[in-house]
């Protein structure tokens, strides 16, 4: 990791002292709040800790018992199909909306109001969306019953709940991706979408030929981005399904917070965090091994 | 290692104006009717569930019951927002289709407002100066400084939250506000980078001016870098607020009472406290309608400004 430095040669005496007093409330809650609580949690993933009595150094036991529990293995397992689902839907639909937006219009209003389920809290989505979802009156379920279509108890029943979860997040969260998506087409230069028309080019062809390649890095990154984000899902799994239908959503981020709180397991539920830590870290490295390789692509 | 952030074209002083207009062919064409047609359904996508929570939050339970596919409110009434607001009684609210208890409305609201301007305020002053620290001033160890913190973006927050709740049951701050507030009050590495950047591009004859008019390096950063990054701050605090007001894992853990309770939690509670069999449709989205409007006024309010200066730097 090398961090470019743009500022010139410094003609004058370093600014040291003046360096530490700008930096120290941030380095404070940056040791105390985030590298802190980081090394804490790998301790306390070796111990058994139940917040009334000190910790107890039990070794590997947590991971001996996480390798060993179906449970956790099933909401790993939930979890990727919850990522995998929702990633797939909001890149396609992030990346179609963002080529519309550049393509289209330049309209600042649209772009607004894609932005504002991004307004709304997971808590809020997860609410509106269980409602318009209701199996007994939710109006989803009435235009499906209109099409002739049996209704569909989409977050009650077990194949559904978890693709109706990925969707709900996908609404809320595709307009933030699409717009950084627009901020990285708008670095290219329209003079080469002129260039290609010349050539007789089709929009389709240029957005495969041209939008595609060039957009490629700064998709890799975004990727990287919502990825992380979406391991972390939790917020709309407790408003809407708390884990259910029979563990059907129990979703990694679910099962540690229950561990800890419902069961007071604090050392068990922070291997599971740990195991979390170092699937996020292989995923991290492995695609920014993937976005290298793009951005030499192309030269 | 990659980061992303958002950023604006050059910093400026003025609002960022949209970038230059592309040449739109205006002709009409299939192609483009049905870009516009497949435009217009994501529009409606995004805006629907809004309107419904709107005319259900304006209909009454037993309404809903009776016509549940009705496009306009059912049985027109503000109840549900007066149950919402805990305005109605028990008895009143029961018979309604309620809960019996109601939400302390205005005092989560003030809670979250308290939390979120709290965090907002400080992360973004605490973080722009470290971020000037990065960006203009010299000293020994600071690339090596940056990159830690930039390493602390990819520690996922869930991994953080166990400890920090240790932490802060250890301080004696369960339950309170300070306690919701502070992990995220000195910094994120996200708002130290993102404010670096713009910093960045500030042209070093303006900072050399003024050093030569006298001024020292903290009136610098008052007085010329801050006011000059004054377009991303705002879209950075603007994202900050949001995020912080809708923040629900972190105070669902430390938050146990009414005195520190925020809105999401809030809603969260009245939601599983509405009976299982027959929900108060009404007043939940009347709840939520409520909990939501905050967040939709600040960004009307600010959109102009903030969705054009959303952006997106790569670094390699």
């Amino acid at each position: 990791m090398t961090i470019a430095s743009s500022s010139p040669p410094f003609r004058r005496r370093g600014d040291g002292v003046l360096a530490a007093v700008f930096i120290a409330p941030a380095m404070l809650g940056f040791l105390v709040f985030l590298l802190w609580p980081t090394l804490r949690g790998i301790y306390l993933s070796f111990t058994r800790f139940n917040l009334l009595t000190p910790a107890e150094w039990v070794g590997l036991d947590n991971y001996v018992r996480m390798v060993n529990d179906p449970i956790f293995w099933d909401s790993l397992t939930v979890t990727v199909e919850y990522v995998v689902l929702n990633i797939a839907v909001q890149t396609v639909a992030a990346l179609a909306i963002a080529v519309l937006l550049q393509r289209l219009t330049q309209s600042a209003l649209l772009r607004g109001i894609v932005l504002t389920p991004y307004l709304m809290s997971n808590v809020v989505a997860g609410l509106v969306w269980l409602w318009i979802l209701d199996t007994q009156l939710g109006i989803g379920n009435e235009i499906i019953g209109a099409l002739g279509v049996d209704r569909v108890p989409f977050l009650a029943d077990e194949t559904w709940a978890i693709p109706t979860i990925a969707l709900i997040n996908v609404w809320r969260h595709v307009g933030y991706t699409a717009l950084l998506l627009f901020a990285g087409l708008q670095a290219i230069p329209n003079d080469v979408y002129e260039a290609a028309r010349v050539d007789g080019a089709s929009e389709w062809r240029m957005f495969w030929r041209v939008t595609m390649p060039l957009l490629r890095p700064v998709l890799a990154v975004v990727l990287i981005m919502t990825v992380i984000g979406s391991f972390q899902v939790f917020d709309t799994v407790a408003v809407t399904t708390a884990g259910g239908p029979a563990n059907a959503t129990n979703v990694l981020q679910f099962y540690i917070y229950g561990s800890a709180f419902g069961r007071f397991q604090f050392g068990y539920a922070s291997a599971m965090s740990v195991a979390l830590l170092v699937v996020l870290s292989a995923i991290t490295v492995l695609q920014y091994r993937l976005t290298r390789a793009g951005q030499s692509d192309l030269g | 290692m990659a980061a992303v952030t958002t950023t604006s074209t050059p910093p400026a002083s003025t609002p960022t104006p949209t970038p230059a207009v592309r040449p739109v062919r205006r002709g009409f064409s299939v192609g483009r009717a049905a870009a516009w047609t497949v435009m217009g359904l994501i529009v409606l996508i995004t805006l629907l569930p809004f309107y419904w929570i709107l005319r259900t939050a304006l209909s009454s339970n037993a309404g809903l019951n009776a016509d549940p596919a009705n496009p306009l409110p059912v049985d027109l009434t503000g109840s549900g927002f007066e149950r919402a607001l805990g305005l109605q009684s028990a008895e009143e609210a029961i018979a309604q289709g309620g809960a019996g208890g109601g939400l302390d409305f205005w005092r989560y609201l003030l809670n979250s407002v308290i939390v979120s301007t709290l965090i907002t305020g400080c992360q973004i002053f605490f973080s722009a100066m470290a971020a000037y620290a990065f960006a203009r001033l010299r000293w020994r160890g600071r690339d090596q400084v940056f990159g830690l913190f930039l390493a602390g973006l990819m520690v996922p927050t869930i991994f953080t939250l166990l400890p920090n709740f240790v932490l802060i049951k250890q301080l004696h701050l369960v339950d309170s506000l300070l306690g919701i507030a502070l992990p995220s009050l000195f910094m994120t590495p996200f708002a130290v980078f993102f404010l670096r950047q713009f910093f960045m591009n500030i042209p070093h004859e303006v900072e050399e001016a003024a050093l030569l008019d006298g001024a020292g390096k903290v009136r610098i950063f008052f007085r010329v870098i801050l006011p000059m990054a004054s377009t991303p701050i705002l879209t950075l605090s603007v994202l900050t607020y949001i995020t912080s007001w809708n923040d629900y894992f972190w105070p669902l853990m430390v938050s146990y009472s009414d005195g520190s309770r925020v809105l999401t939690v809030a809603l969260a509670i009245f939601r599983a406290q509405t009976p299982a069999t027959g929900v108060d449709w009404s007043g939940l989205t009347a709840a939520t309608l409520i909990a939501a409007l905050p967040m939709l006024v600040l960004f009307a309010a600010s959109a102009r400004r903030i969705v054009s200066s959303i952006g997106f730097t790569g670094i390699k």
